[in-house]
C-alpha cells in the first residue's frame, strides 16, 4: 500500500514568463486518492496536463512503477494506464452517447462486445446511461457519468479527476463518491484536484498543497484540518468581511414578476415564471448549479436578449421588460457578466477603449457620435488607480491583463459610474485570492452607498458572506429567497439539486 | 523530435513590426515565386520581372493607367473594410459593382442626348444607390434568414451579370452599334472629366479619395467604426455594449455596395463611357485581396490597390511584349493574398527554433 | 401519349449535367465535417479541368490525364491545408485566395488548348461512381470508427485531441479527400461533359456545391437530392430555353442560382437546424499549445 505509483521528479513547466510549475517533486503512494490542492492558477492543471500527456514538460521527470514514463499524447498516455475525466467535459455534444464512448476506445470492439463492457461497469460502478441519447440533452451529472465510464473502459490504472464536483448537485456528488470509493476497492489510484477542503478531508488520503507554481508540502490529509488547509493553500489568513449594513427596507428598487422565456433551443434552458425584488442598498444573491437557466437569466436582466414570453421587469416604478443594454444603461443600471475575455471586455483591445463598451448614463465619452480620447482614457486611468488593476497604462490589450486584474477593471468600470443597480454574474470566477477578497469588499462598499446589487454566483461561499437575501435557481425556476443570517445550508443545498424540501 | 522544424509560440502581444513587414515579406515571396515561375516557363526572370513591375510605371501614361485601375480597386477595397472588419464576408462586390453600372448607366442612357450640368451627379448617385439596393440582399437575407452571405452575395454576382447581359443585347442596346452587344455613348455631361489631358486618370481619383479619407476618419475617431472593431472581435461584447448587430451588418453591406456602385459606374462613365458586358476584369473579387492586404485599413487599402493594380498593368505588357497569358496577373493576386495570410501568423506567434 | 423515350432522354441529360456537383459537394462536405471550409473549390475544380485536357492532348491517355487531374487536386488542397492547418490562415480568405489562383492558373496553363478538339470520355462511367462515392462516404461516416472520428474532430477539435485523436491528420486527409473530389469534377467537365477547355469553364459550379452542402444539412445523401434539384434545374431551363418561349434567355440563364438563392433562404431560416447539423468547430483554427 505505501510504495508510490507515481513519481515527480524536479517537474518544471513556463508559458511564456510565467512559471506554471516550478520544479514539483512529490510521490502518489498506489490505491490511495491522492488530492491536489490549490487556487485558481497554482499548477494544478498544467501538472496533470503533463502526466496525461497534453504538455510537455520544460524539466523533470516522472516515473511510474518506478521506470521511467514519457509521453507524448494522451493517447500513448492511456495506454499506459493513466485516464482523466476532464472538469469541463471533453465530449461532443452532438453525438450520442455511444459514439463518445466509441471515441474513447483506442481499438475497434464491435457494438455487442462494448454494450456488454459498459453494462459491466454501470452497474459495478453504479453508472447508469442511455446508450443512444445525444449528449446535448443530458444534465450535468449525466455528462460526468459519460466521461467515467469512456475513461473506465480503458481500465485505468491511475485516475485524475479535474475538480469533478464542481458542477454537480449534493446528490450527484454523494453518487460520484460512492462510484470512486469502489473504484479504490479494485485497486484504482485516483488524483483528485479540487480547490474544496471539505473534499480533501473527508475523502482523500494524502494532499499535495500547490501555491503559485511550487509545491507547497505533501503529506497525510489527517494531519490537516480546514484552517491549516486553508492557509496553505492561500498563504496568509484571510481577513473575514464584514457584511454591508442594510437593514430590511420597503424601498424596493427592482422587481421581477412572473417572467417567462421559451427558447426552442435544446441548448438553452427556458426560463419559468421567476420573481424576485431587490431593495435599495440590498445584496441578493442567487445560487445554483451552472447550466441551470443563469446564463439565459443573465440576458434577460441586461436586456442583451429580450425574449421574453410574459411577465414583466420594473425598475423604479418603470417597465424595462423589453429596454435595450443601452437604455438600461441610461438609467443608471450597471452589468458585469460571467465571462471577461469577449462578453464584458474584448480582449484584443486596449483598456482605453474598453471603457467605451459601457456608455454610462451621462458620459462624455463621445460627441455628436465621435469618440473622446482624452475622456475614456481619463476614466480608465480613474480605474486603474482606484482599483489597483496592476497593468502597464491604459493602452495595454485587455488581454494582457491577469484574470483578476481584469475583473477588477471591468467591475470598477460599472462602479465608477455608481449605478442605482448593479447585476453582476460570478464576480470571482477563477481569479486569485487577493483579486477576490478586494472585490467582494468593493461590492460591500458599493452597497452600503445605497446601491442594490444582484449577484448570480455558483460559490456558494461568496453569496452567504455577500448577500442579505439568497435564492436558488434550478432548471429555470427560482425559489424564494431566503434570509442569509437565517439560513439553513442543507435547505440550499437541496433546493440546489432540485427537491424543495 | 523535430528538432529543425521550428514551433509556433503564442506572443503575449501582437507584434507591431510584423504587422508592417508581413504585407512586405508576402510582396518579396511573391516575387521570387513568380520568378521561378517565369524560369520554368522558359523566360527570363528577372527581365519579365522586369516587364511585369518596372516597365509599366516607367511613363507618365503607365502611372496614369495605374491610378485608372486603383481607383475602383481602393474604393471597393475600403468598402469592403466596413464589413469584413465585422467580419462579415461580403464576396459578391463584383455584383454591386455592376448594380451599379447598370443603374448609373441606366440614367446616362436615358438621358443620353442631354447636356444638362447635373446629369453627371445623377448618374453617379443612381450608381450608388443600385450598389447599396443589390448589397442589401445579402444583408436582409442575413438578417432575416440566417443565409449565408458568402454564397447569397456571390450568387447575386452571376445574377447581376446576366441582368447586364440581357440589357445590352436587349433593351438598352445601341440603335446604330450594329450587332455589337453595347448601349450607345454617354453623352458628354454624363461623363467624368480626365485630369490632365491626354491622360485617362479622371475625376474619379477625387472621389476616391475622399470617401477613403473619410473611411479612415470613421474608423479612427468615431463610435460607428468603434462598433464595427468590436463586433468583429466579439459579437457577446457587442451585445453586451448594446451595439445593434443587424443595424452594423446593414451598414457595411450598405456602404460597401455603395462604394462599388460608385466605382461600377465611376468606370463605366469614365474611361469606358457606355455599358457592355466586359465592364469589369474581375475589381469586386480582387479588391478582397486588396482590403486584406491593406490590413483592412483605408491607407494601407490605398497602397495595396497600387500594388494590385500593377499587377493588372503588368500582365497586360507581359502578353503583349513576352506573349505570357495575362491571366497570370490572378496568379500572381491570388499568391500575394497567400502569403500574406500566412505570414500574418508572425504576428500573433514567434518562430522558435529548438 | 407519355412519351417515355422522352422522359428517359431528359433523365439522361439530367444525369449527366448534375455529376460534376455531386463529386464537388460530397468532397467538400467530408472537409467541412471535419471542421474546415474550403471556399477554394471553384479553383481546384478549373486547375484539376486544365489539368486533365492538357495531359489528355499531350498523351492521348484517359487514365494518364485522370491521374495527373486527381493529382493536381490534391496539390491544392495540400497548399490550402497547408495555409489553414499548419499556418493557422483565415480559411474564408485563404479559400477566396485559392480560387483566384486556381482561375489565374488554369487560363494561363490551358491558354494555349482553347479550341482543341477531343473525343470525350463516356460519362456514364463516371456517372455511376459519382453515385458509388455518395453511398461509400455516408458509409463511412455513418458506420465507421475512422468516419466517426472525422465528424468528432469538426464537432470539438479540442475535446478529439484531448481523446489522442490527430486533428491536424484528420483534417489534412478530409482537405485532400475534398480537393480531389473537386479535381474529380474538373476532369469530368472537361474530359466527359464539354469535353473541351475554355477558361472558367466551370461556371460557378463550385460555389454551387457549396450551397447543395448547406441543403444536405451535411448529410452525405442529401447531397444527391441537392445536386439533381440543381441539375435539374439548369438541364429545365436550357431545354425552354431552346424551345424558344419569348423570354430574355438571360433569364433561363440566370435560374439555376436564383434558385440556389431560393432554396438556401428557406434551408437556413430554420435556424436550430442549422445549429444542429453544422459541423461545430467549422471554420475555427485548431491551435495545439496551452
Amino acid at each position: 500500500m505505501n510504495e508510490p505509483i507515481l513519481q515527480f521528479k524536479k517537474i518544471s513547466k513556463s508559458y511564456g514568463n510565467v512559471l506554471a510549475n516550478n520544479q514539483i517533486s512529490f510521490n502518489i503512494k498506489k490505491n490511495s486518492v491522492h488530492a491536489l490542492l490549490g487556487e485558481n492558477g497554482a499548477g494544478k492543471s498544467t501538472l496533470v496536463k503533463i502526466l496525461y500527456g497534453l504538455l510537455q514538460p520544460d524539466e523533470g521527470e516522472i516515473l511510474f512503477n518506478g521506470n521511467i514514463f514519457s509521453t507524448k499524447s494522451p493517447k500513448e498516455s492511456m495506454a499506459k494506464g493513466i485516464g482523466m475525466v476532464f472538469q469541463h467535459f471533453s465530449l461532443f455534444e452532438s453525438l450520442s452517447v455511444k459514439e463518445n464512448l466509441i471515441l474513447g476506445l483506442n481499438e475497434e470492439i464491435s457494438y455487442g462486445a462494448l454494450v456488454k463492457d459498459i453494462l459491466a461497469i454501470s452497474k459495478k460502478y453504479g453508472l447508469e446511461l442511455d446508450l443512444e441519447a445525444p449528449i446535448n440533452s443530458l444534465s450535468a451529472g449525466e455528462k460526468q457519468r459519460v466521461e467515467i465510464v469512456r475513461v473506465l473502459l480503458q481500465e485505468p490504472k491511475v485516475l485524475i479527476m479535474d475538480e469533478p464536483t464542481s458542477v454537480l448537485t449534493l446528490n450527484e456528488t454523494k453518487s460520484l463518491f460512492n462510484t470512486l470509493n469502489s473504484l479504490i476497492n479494485d485497486g484504482t489510484t485516483i488524483i483528485y484536484i479540487t480547490h474544496k477542503l471539505n473534499e480533501v478531508i473527508e475523502f482523500c488520503n494524502d494532499v499535495t498543497i500547490l501555491r503559485k507554481g511550487k509545491e507547497i508540502e505533501t503529506s497525510e490529509t489527517i494531519k490537516f484540518d480546514s484552517d491549516s488547509l486553508a492557509t496553505k493553500m492561500v498563504g496568509e489568513r484571510i481577513n473575514p468581511l464584514h457584511r454591508n449594513n442594510f437593514i430590511s427596507s420597503d424601498i424596493i428598487k427592482f422587481r421581477v414578476k412572473d417572467l417567462s422565456c421559451k427558447y426552442n433551443d435544446p441548448f438553452l434552458t427556458d426560463l419559468k415564471s421567476i420573481n424576485f425584488s431587490v431593495s435599495k442598498g440590498e445584496i441578493f444573491g442567487i445560487a445554483g448549479v451552472a447550466g441551470n437557466g443563469q446564463t439565459e437569466l443573465m440576458q434577460v436582466l441586461t436586456g442583451e436578449d429580450i425574449r421574453v414570453q410574459s411577465g414583466e421587469i420594473i425598475f423604479n416604478q418603470k417597465k424595462i421588460t423589453f429596454s435595450k443594454p443601452q437604455e438600461r444603461r441610461d438609467m443608471s443600471i450597471g452589468f458585469v457578466p460571467e465571462d471577461r475575455s469577449g462578453h464584458s471586455a474584448v480582449p484584443e483591445l486596449s483598456l482605453a477603449e474598453n471603457v467605451l463598451l459601457c456608455q454610462f448614463a451621462n458620459n462624455k465619452f463621445t460627441k455628436n457620435g465621435i469618440i473622446n480620447n482624452k475622456s475614456i482614457s481619463k476614466y480608465a486611468n480613474e480605474i486603474i488607480s482606484k482599483f489597483n488593476v496592476m497593468t502597464e497604462g491604459d493602452s495595454s490589450k485587455a488581454s494582457s491583463l491577469s484574470g483578476g486584474n481584469l475583473q477588477k477593471f471591468v467591475i470598477g468600470r460599472e462602479i465608477l459610474s455608481k449605478p442605482e443597480l448593479l447585476i453582476i454574474s460570478h464576480p470571482t470566477w477563477g481569479i486569485d485570492a487577493g483579486a477576490t477578497q478586494y472585490i467582494r469588499n468593493e461590492l460591500i462598499k458599493l452597497s452600503n452607498q445605497g446601491t442594490s446589487i444582484i449577484i448570480i454566483s455558483q460559490d456558494l461561499d461568496e453569496l452567504i458572506q455577500l448577500s442579505n437575501r439568497i435564492a436558488v435557481i434550478y432548471n429555470g425556476e427560482l425559489s424564494n429567497s431566503l434570509e442569509t443570517d437565517s439560513l439553513d445550508i442543507k435547505k440550499i443545498g437541496l433546493l440546489m439539486g432540485g427537491q424543495s424540501e | 523530435m523535430n528538432s529543425f522544424i521550428p514551433r509556433l509560440e503564442l506572443r503575449d502581444q501582437n507584434s507591431t513590426i510584423m504587422n508592417f513587414m508581413s504585407p512586405v515579406l508576402a510582396i518579396i515571396l511573391t516575387l521570387a515565386t513568380s520568378a521561378i515561375i517565369f524560369l520554368i516557363m522558359g523566360f527570363n526572370p528577372i527581365q519579365t520581372l522586369y516587364v511585369f513591375f518596372v516597365s509599366p510605371i516607367s511613363t507618365l501614361s503607365g502611372l496614369s493607367e495605374l491610378l485608372v485601375k486603383a481607383i475602383p480597386l481602393a474604393l471597393i477595397g475600403t468598402g469592403l473594410a466596413f464589413c469584413f472588419k465585422n467580419k462579415i464576408y461580403n464576396i459578391g462586390a463584383e455584383g454591386q459593382l455592376t448594380m451599379g453600372a447598370i443603374f448609373g448607366g441606366g440614367v446616362a442612357i436615358y438621358f443620353y442626348d442631354s447636356n444638362a450640368y447635373w446629369l453627371l451627379t445623377m448618374i453617379l448617385i443612381a450608381g450608388s444607390i443600385g450598389g447599396v439596393l443589390w448589397a442589401l440582399i445579402p444583408a436582409y437575407l442575413k438578417i432575416k434568414f440566417n443565409t449565408n452571405e458568402i454564397l447569397t452575395s456571390l450568387m447575386l454576382v452571376y445574377i447581376s451579370l446576366y441582368i447586364l447581359d440581357y440589357l445590352v443585347v436587349g433593351p438598352w442596346k445601341d440603335p446604330l452599334g450594329f450587332s455589337y452587344p453595347k448601349s450607345r455613348p454617354f453623352s458628354e455631361a454624363g461623363r467624368l472629366p480626365i485630369i490632365f489631358n491626354g491622360y485617362r486618370v479622371h475625376a474619379g481619383l477625387y472621389v476616391m479619395l475622399t470617401l477613403v479619407f473619410l473611411s479612415w476618419f470613421i474608423f479612427s475617431k468615431t463610435l460607428i467604426g468603434f462598433k464595427l472593431k468590436v463586433s468583429g472581435h466579439s459579437s457577446m461584447a457587442s451585445r453586451f455594449a448594446g451595439f445593434n448587430q443587424n443595424y452594423l451588418i446593414y451598414l457595411g453591406f450598405g456602404v460597401c455596395g455603395a462604394f462599388a456602385g460608385l466605382a461600377g459606374i465611376m468606370e463605366v462613365s469614365g474611361p469606358i463611357g457606355l455599358l457592355y458586358r466586359d465592364i469589369s476584369p474581375n475589381y469586386g473579387f480582387t479588391a478582397i485581396i486588396v482590403a486584406f492586404m491593406g490590413r483592412l485599413h483605408p491607407f494601407g487599402i490605398l497602397l495595396s490597390s497600387l500594388i494590385i493594380a500593377l499587377t493588372y498593368l503588368g500582365a497586360e505588357d507581359a502578353q503583349l511584349f513576352l506573349q505570357i497569358p495575362s491571366a497570370v496577373g490572378f496568379v500572381f493576386q491570388g499568391l500575394i493574398l497567400f502569403y500574406l495570410l500566412g505570414s500574418e501568423i508572425l504576428i500573433k506567434y514567434r518562430l522558435k527554433f529548438i | 401519349m407519355i412519351n417515355f423515350e422522352l422522359i428517359i432522354g431528359v433523365i439522361e441529360i439530367v444525369m449527366i449535367a448534375t455529376t460534376p456537383l455531386v463529386f464537388a459537394s460530397i468532397g467538400e462536405l467530408v472537409t467541412e465535417k471535419s471542421g474546415v471550409l474550403n471556399l477554394g473549390i471553384e479553383g481546384i475544380m478549373l486547375v484539376g479541368a486544365v489539368m486533365a485536357f492538357i495531359t489528355l492532348v499531350t498523351t492521348g491517355s484517359y487514365i494518364i490525364a485522370f491521374g495527373i487531374s486527381l493529382l493536381s487536386g490534391v496539390l491544392m488542397s495540400v497548399l490550402f491545408a497547408f495555409f489553414v492547418l499548419i499556418l493557422m490562415s483565415n480559411q474564408i480568405a485563404t479559400g477566396l485566395s485559392l480560387t483566384i489562383f486556381g482561375i489565374g492558373l488554369s487560363s494561363m496553363l490551358g491558354k494555349e488548348f482553347i479550341g482543341i478538339p477531343i473525343e470525350g470520355l463516356n460519362p456514364w462511367y463516371l456517372v455511376i461512381l459519382s453515385f458509388l462515392i455518395v453511398f461509400l462516404v455516408s458509409y463511412f461516416l455513418n458506420k465507421t470508427k475512422n468516419g466517426l472520428v472525422l465528424r468528432a474532430v469538426g464537432e470539438s477539435h479540442t475535446s478529439a485531441h484531448a481523446l489522442g485523436y490527430n486533428v491536424i491528420l484528420v483534417r489534412f486527409l478530409s482537405i485532400i479527400f475534398g480537393g480531389s473530389m473537386c479535381a474529380l469534377a474538373g476532369f469530368y467537365i472537361s474530359i466527359c461533359y464539354a469535353p473541351m477547355w475554355q477558361e472558367g469553364m466551370t461556371a460557378g459550379r463550385g460555389w454551387i456545391a457549396l450551397a447543395i452542402v448547406v441543403f444536405a444539412t451535411w448529410k452525405p445523401r442529401n447531397v444527391l437530392i441537392g445536386a439533381y434539384i440543381f441539375g435539374g434545374v439548369t438541364i429545365i431551363q436550357m431545354n425552354l430555353q431552346a424551345i424558344g418561349l419569348r423570354l430574355p434567355a438571360q433569364l433561363f440563364s440566370m435560374a439555376p442560382y436564383v434558385v440556389t438563392l431560393i432554396v438556401l433562404v428557406i434551408i437556413s431560416s430554420n435556424q436550430l437546424r442549422i445549429k444542429l447539423s453544422a459541423p461545430a468547430s467549422l471554420t475555427i483554427p485548431f491551435y495545439k499549445g496551452r
